[in-house]
C-alpha cells in the first residue's frame, strides 16, 4: 500500500505592524503569559501606529507577504494624542487603493490593542491568520513582466477566427 | 581634428512629447548640434536600427531614452542603446516611471487589446486584433509582441540618469544639456551615477505661490465642479493636489495657472512609493476621527488609485494591478 504525503498547508508570510505603547506591549503580554497564538506575523515596532507610512504596507506586499496587520492604541489613547486616528484614516484610503490594484480588503487588517489586551491580540492573530490562510497566497511579484507576452497574445485571439484574417 | 561625441535619442512606449519638448530648447539645439554629431533619433532624422548595431560599444556619448517598455522591441533597442551609449538617461515620466501608457497596468492585456480595437471609436467591424506573426504567401511577417505589463527603462537595462517630467520642461533640458557640454570640455562635473538631473530635490509644494494653512478638509471637491480659491492651498480647498510627494523642478506651472498637481515630475527625492506618499499625505488632513465619516469623506476622491498612480503606476511598488498580471477579462 503506498501513501500519498499529504500536501503542505499553505503558511501564509505575514507582516504586523506595533505601536510602541498599546500593541507591542499586547503582543509582548500574550508572549510572557505563554499564550499560544499562530506564528505566521512577523511583528515592527514603530513608536506610533501614526509612523505608519503605506510605503511599508506596499512594500510589504510587493515584497511577498500574504497580509499585512497594522495596530495600535485604542482610539482616545494614542500615546502622541491623536495619531492613531491617522493610521485609521490611512488605513481606509489604503484599503481603497489595494482594492483597485486587486489586493483583497481582508489582507490588511487594523486591530487596536491595549496592553492588558494580550489574550485579544493572541486572538485576533489567529483569526487573521486563518483569514488569509483561506484566501490563499498572494505572490505579488513572482510573475511581472516574464515573456509570456507572445502566448498570452495569442490566447487572446483564441476563438476569434475572423481576427487573423486581414482584410484589404 | 578629433570627432564629435555622439548624441542619440529614442522613443518607446511614449506620445512624442518629450521630442517637442526637445526642440522647444530653441535656438540651444544649435548648441547640441555644434557640440554633438546627432547618430540616431528616429523623430527627426532617417537611420536604422542596424547602423546603431554597427557601432562600437559605448561610442554613443549620450542618449536620451523616453518612453516605456510596452513591447519586445522597446526592449531590444534599450539594451541595444545600453550597450552603445556612454550615458544613457531615462528620459521623461515614461521611461522614469511608465506615466500614462503605464496605466495599462490596471487592466489585463485582453481589456487593453479590446478597448484599443473593439470599443466604438474604433472602425473595426472584423473584430481584427494584431498577430504578433502571420503567414503571407510571401513568408512569415511579424510585428513587436506586447508585454504583459509595461515597464520602466530601469527595469529592463541600467541607466545613468534620470531627467523626470511629462514632458521634461525645456528649460531644464537646456541646462542639461549645457552641463553635459561643459563636462564633455572638462569645465564641469557630472553628477553621481543614479542621480535625477534636470529638476529639483524637493516638492512642488516648495516652489508653489499659493497661500497655505494648518491644512484640514471636511470634503474632496473637484476642480471643475467648483470656483477655487486663485491664492489658497488647492488640497486645502479640498481639492486633490499632488504636490505634497511630487518633485520639484517645473516651477509649479499647473498650480500657479489654477489647476491641480497632476505629478508629472515623479516621486519627490528620498520617496519610495510615490502613491503611499500621498495616502499618507491626503489621510492625515481629513478632519475626521470617525470611520463612517472618514469613508464618507473618500468617497469624494473618485478613483484614488489614477489619482495617486496617474504617472508612477509601473514604477511604483506594486507595479501592476491583479488584473494585468492575469490574462482573463
Amino acid at each position: 500500500m503506498t501513501v500519498t504525503p499529504e500536501p503542505k498547508p499553505f503558511e501564509p508570510v505575514m507582516i504586523g505592524f506595533t505601536c510602541n505603547w498599546c500593541s507591542y506591549r499586547a503582543a509582548d503580554m500574550a508572549g510572557t503569559a505563554r499564550m499560544k497564538y499562530a506564528p505566521n506575523v512577523r511583528l515592527i515596532r514603530l513608536m506610533c501606529s501614526g509612523r505608519l507610512d503605506p510605503t511599508f504596507v506596499f512594500k510589504a506586499f510587493a515584497g511577498g507577504a500574504d497580509g499585512v496587520l497594522v495596530s495600535g492604541c485604542h482610539p482616545g489613547d494614542c500615546h502622541y494624542i491623536n495619531q492613531n486616528y491617522k493610521a485609521l484614516r490611512r488605513f481606509h484610503l489604503m484599503q481603497r487603493v489595494l482594492t483597485q490594484m486587486g489586493i483583497e480588503p481582508g489582507r490588511l487588517k487594523l486591530l487596536w490593542a491595549s496592553a492588558a489586551e494580550g489574550a485579544i491580540f493572541a486572538r485576533e492573530i489567529t483569526k487573521f491568520v486563518e483569514e488569509v490562510r483561506a484566501l490563499g497566497p498572494l505572490n505579488w511579484n513572482a510573475n511581472i513582466g516574464h515573456p509570456t507576452a507572445d502566448h498570452e497574445l495569442s490566447s487572446v485571439v483564441e476563438g476569434q477566427p475572423s481576427t487573423k484574417e486581414v482584410t484589404a | 581634428m578629433t570627432a564629435k561625441p555622439k548624441f542619440a535619442m529614442y522613443w518607446a512606449a511614449s506620445c512624442g512629447g518629450c521630442e517637442i519638448a526637445v526642440l522647444n530648447i530653441h535656438e540651444k539645439i544649435l548648441d547640441v548640434d555644434a557640440a554633438f554629431d546627432v547618430v540616431f533619433w528616429p523623430v527627426a532624422m532617417d537611420a536604422k536600427y542596424a547602423d546603431v548595431e554597427k557601432m562600437e560599444d559605448g561610442e554613443i556619448t549620450l542618449c536620451l531614452f523616453n518612453g516605456g517598455m510596452r513591447n519586445d522591441e522597446n526592449e531590444h533597442i534599450a539594451k541595444l542603446l545600453r550597450r552603445k551609449s556612454k550615458l544613457l538617461v531615462s528620459f521623461g515620466s515614461c521611461a522614469c516611471e511608465g506615466c500614462i501608457p503605464g496605466l495599462a497596468n490596471f487592466s489585463s492585456l485582453k481589456d487593453m487589446v479590446d478597448t484599443a480595437f473593439s470599443t466604438i471609436t474604433t472602425d473595426n467591424p472584423n473584430n481584427i486584433r494584431p498577430q504578433s506573426s502571420y503567414a503571407m504567401p510571401e513568408g512569415t511577417i511579424t510585428i513587436p509582441t506586447l508585454n504583459p505589463v509595461l515597464k520602466t527603462l530601469d527595469q529592463v537595462v541600467d541607466v545613468d540618469y534620470y531627467m523626470p517630467g511629462c514632458p521634461p520642461e525645456s528649460a531644464q533640458i537646456a541646462a542639461v544639456v549645457d552641463l553635459v557640454i561643459a563636462a564633455l570640455n572638462g569645465k564641469a562635473e557630472l553628477p553621481p551615477k543614479g542621480a535625477t538631473i534636470g529638476a529639483g530635490d524637493s516638492t512642488v509644494c516648495d516652489e508653489c505661490p499659493r497661500k497655505r494653512n494648518v491644512k484640514t478638509i471636511k470634503e474632496f471637491n473637484r476642480i471643475q465642479l467648483m470656483a477655487a480659491d486663485p491664492e489658497l492651498c488647492l488640497l486645502e480647498q479640498g481639492i486633490p493636489c499632488n504636490g505634497p510627494a511630487t518633485r520639484s523642478g517645473c516651477v509649479a506651472r499647473c498650480p500657479s495657472a489654477g489647476a491641480q498637481c497632476i505629478g508629472c515630475y515623479g516621486p519627490a527625492e528620498g520617496v519610495v512609493d510615490y502613491g503611499a506618499r500621498l495616502i499618507a499625505a491626503f489621510a492625515s488632513v481629513i478632519d475626521s476621527e470617525k470611520p463612517e465619516e472618514i469613508d464618507k469623506i473618500l468617497d469624494g476622491l473618485v478613483d484614488p488609485a489614477g489619482q495617486f498612480y496617474r504617472f508612477n503606476l509601473a514604477g511604483s511598488l506594486l507595479r501592476a494591478s491583479k488584473y494585468a498580471r492575469s490574462n482573463g477579462g
